[in-house]
């Protein structure tokens, strides 16, 4: 069993370690959300899964179980309003980025 | 009737955060569940009564493995994306149109499309979702709509709709 715990702990450490290099090597604002939301919010699923693996059914272990789905929902919102408000405030696409779908469907502050 | 019901989720959310069954947490559980009702069961999702249908629930149990499955897929993606060291990327925002009507079940895609394959929702307004894309591999809308949206609109159209 701890060895499943431990597996699983394994897995979460890797993702976020790779989110975070994620955030450190993509060059703007909308490519490190996509680095930070996917490969973070996996890692810590698995962490939290763990967790639940470990402590089975009792007080702690449910919060972990209950933080899923919680943690599905805030995440991507926070992800999801974080681009809209950078783009809102005039942060630029990459130079590089092939096409923007986006442009004069919101007012962008100067 | 809508606030009874709201009351009663946030009573079991209650207990199972607490995980204790004595007097003294769950009175204060149905203090702040009270509370929580005054303010925001006028914001409880419109409709509800058809969310008691068994059949809706099946689909949810077929949607989560599907999900996950394409999730640790989006993970992986990401992953190779950046460790690599020429970074694989060629982003930009495309434009996808929804088929699926009520509000609960457009969050739900959208946060089903953050979740999977280098896409982040980035605005809905009315049907059409905003979507930034890490690697933008087809300039024909139809494809694309079907490789971001399609794969999951399916059940949560049977799911929320």
């Amino acid at each position: 069993m701890s060895s499943i715990v431990g597996l699983f702990l394994g897995i979460g450490i890797f993702f976020n370690l790779l989110g975070c290099i994620g955030l450190l090597r993509m060059p703007d604002v909308y490519n490190r959300l996509q680095a930070a939301t996917k490969c973070v919010t996996l890692g810590t699923w698995s962490i939290l899964f763990a967790h639940f693996l470990h402590f089975g059914f009792t007080a702690s272990g449910i919060k972990a179980l209950i933080g899923i789905p919680l943690l599905f929902l805030t995440s991507t919102v926070a992800a999801h309003s974080l681009a809209r408000g950078s783009y809102i405030f005039g942060i630029k696409l990459w130079k590089k980025s092939v096409k923007d779908d986006y442009k004069g469907k919101v007012k962008v502050k100067k | 009737m809508r606030y009874i019901v709201f009351f009663l989720i946030c009573m079991v959310v209650w207990v199972a955060f607490t995980f204790n069954l004595s007097l003294q947490y769950i009175s204060i559980g149905a203090v702040f569940s009270l509370i929580t009702t005054i303010f925001f069961g006028k914001n409880f999702v419109p409709g509800w009564k058809k969310f008691l249908n068994p059949v809706r629930y099946f689909w949810a149990i077929i949607y989560i493995p599907i999900f996950l499955w394409e999730c640790i897929k989006a993970n992986f993606d990401v992953a190779y994306r950046v460790i690599h060291p020429r970074l694989l990327i060629n982003p930009g925002i495309v434009k996808v149109k929804t088929k699926i009507k009520t509000d609960i079940g457009k969050v739900i895609l959208a946060n089903s499309i953050t979740m999977t394959p280098g896409t982040l929702t980035i605005d809905l307004i009315g049907d059409t979702l905003y979507i930034h894309w890490i690697y933008i591999s087809s300039k024909n809308p139809a494809i694309y709509s079907e490789k971001i949206a399609g794969r999951f609109e399916k059940y949560i159209k049977r799911i929320f709709d």
